[in-house]
């Protein structure tokens, strides 16, 4: 599951967006925020590789981001894991929340 | 870091080691609570612990009741009790658990004498009890005699990414060393319930976890009256970036680092397998959850926030943790520890996890937290049913 690695470097400044596993379709934004069509830097947590991605929208701070195409009926992996499923098709690099994805529990 | 093996703190007649020395006024029941603030008020260096609950509860509800009074007197954090109810009998089943630890403690009833000479034998008693509890001397203790429970609130996404890996990170180091463990907030697990199961260190914990949790989510399916988007997860949650419950849950999981529980407690009962992770089936409201936490016994507690939850708790020091930079910045009189630096990667988990140690050694030792200083004492029953 993602967790930051001891051997991570210590200081690594302009990430814009950590991604827990390797397997998630979304990231989440750590800068205050992003505006539209700004390249954000990406880290992902679990093999500490990085990415990029042209945002969309203007996403807030801890709000996350699409990293793939959705569509409807998809599932959101996010710590590798399923936590809800897609209600409104999504583009990469949009903002993803309770307009477009609901849960699949109660 | 080498952690260090002691901390300061009051060894108890029972073996136990309270990181506090309060002398706490106890209302069995609602009625009782204008009498413990009174002499609370008369009485330097007691507190009173008001509720809304103890009368014409029956069954599982009662017992409940029953368990975290007598837990919340018993935990080593209170030097000594002063039990008020409103009449004899109840008070003294309280007092005499309480009384099995070897801490002073002291019954009183109102009926057939009335508040206001209640309050004049009462305050002869607490005066007593504060003087008596004013010359304990902290004394080094092992680091095993910490008792840390957990609850994250007003999470966000920054919790999980974050500061509850923060307290992971403190658990896979304390653990080994033979500290008491706890989580809780079962409701706050739908969505990661298979994994946490699997968490369990036996088949039996296992199948008593599963059991747990079944029960509490048909319990809400049941109540529901919609999808619970109002509540779960909160407003606070959706603001700061949560989706849904099943997001909550996975970052909630995140405070148990990798370790496994040992059993599963019920709410407010008293871990009793040695030391180790537990799980308490709890609600997820922050203020039930740690007088829960407490009443079991446990002497610490770690609060992960993203958003800015403020609870504190009357008896168990809260440490407020937050990798929120905003959080961090606009309500800083909230908060013991700022991890945020993680999120700008100019701090990695282990170095996160040190210094949480190193605050939580720190308030053990008697460092007031930020909750403490600003008086916060939320003392919350929790209530199974409706009364008879």
């Amino acid at each position: 599951m993602g967790r930051i690695s001891n051997k991570e470097i210590v200081t690594m400044a302009g990430t814009d967006i950590i991604i827990h596993d390797e397997k998630d379709n979304v990231g989440v934004v750590v800068i205050e925020k992003i505006t539209p069509k700004q390249d954000c830097d990406c880290w992902i947590m679990e093999n500490d590789k990085s990415v990029k991605i042209q945002s969309m929208d203007e996403i807030p701070l801890g709000h996350k981001i699409a990293m793939t195409d959705l569509n409807e009926g998809d599932t959101i992996l996010k710590y590798g894991h399923d936590i809800g499923k897609v209600v409104k098709s999504i583009k990469k690099g949009e903002h993803v929340h309770v307009h477009n994805v609901k849960t699949k529990k109660w | 870091m080498e952690i260090p093996k002691t901390f300061l703190g009051y060894k108890r007649e029972d073996g136990r080691t309270g990181t506090r020395n309060h002398v706490i006024i106890l209302p069995v029941d609602d009625i009782s609570n204008a009498c413990a603030e009174a002499v609370a008020n008369n009485i330097k260096g007691t507190i009173a612990l008001p509720h809304s609950y103890g009368r014409l509860q029956f069954g599982a509800d009662l017992e409940l009741h029953f368990r975290t009074m007598i837990g919340t007197g018993k935990n080593p954090n209170v030097a000594a009790v002063i039990v008020i109810g409103i009449e004899p009998k109840w008070t003294k089943r309280i007092v005499d658990a309480i009384a099995t630890t070897g801490k002073p403690v002291e019954g009183f009833s109102i009926e057939g004498v009335g508040d206001i000479d209640t309050i004049a034998r009462v305050s002869k008693k607490a005066q007593e009890f504060s003087i008596w509890a004013s010359e304990k001397q902290r004394e080094e203790r092992p680091i095993s005699d910490l008792w840390i429970s957990v609850k994250c609130g007003e999470s966000d996404t920054t919790s999980g990414l974050a500061s509850n890996p923060t307290v992971g990170n403190l658990m896979d180091k304390l653990e080994p060393l033979g500290v008491h463990l706890c989580f809780g907030e079962t409701s706050e697990l739908t969505g990661a319930e298979t994994v946490c199961e699997k968490r369990g260190k036996t088949p039996e914990a296992q199948e008593k976890f599963k059991k747990t949790w079944s029960s509490y989510n048909d319990f809400i399916l049941k109540e529901a009256t919609d999808d619970l988007s109002e509540s779960q997860p909160t407003a606070g949650n959706i603001a700061g970036g949560l989706t849904t419950i099943e997001e909550k849950a996975f970052g909630n999981f995140q405070k148990i680092g990798g370790c496994k529980f040992i059993d599963v407690l019920e709410p407010a009962e008293e871990p009793t397998k040695g030391p180790g992770l537990y799980f308490m089936d709890t609600s997820s409201a922050a203020a039930e959850c740690v007088t829960l936490q407490a009443a079991g016994g446990f002497n610490l507690h770690l609060f992960p926030t993203g958003q800015g939850n403020i609870i504190g708790n009357p008896i168990e020091p809260v440490v407020k943790l937050t990798a929120n930079p905003l959080t961090a910045r606009t309500m800083s009189e909230h908060i013991d520890i700022d991890v945020s630096k993680i999120l700008s990667r100019e701090m990695n988990l282990d170095e996160a996890g040190d210094e949480l140690i190193k605050a939580t050694i720190r308030v053990a030792n008697g460092r007031l937290t930020c909750a403490e200083a600003l008086g916060h004492r939320e003392f919350v029953m929790t209530k199974l049913y409706r009364s008879a």
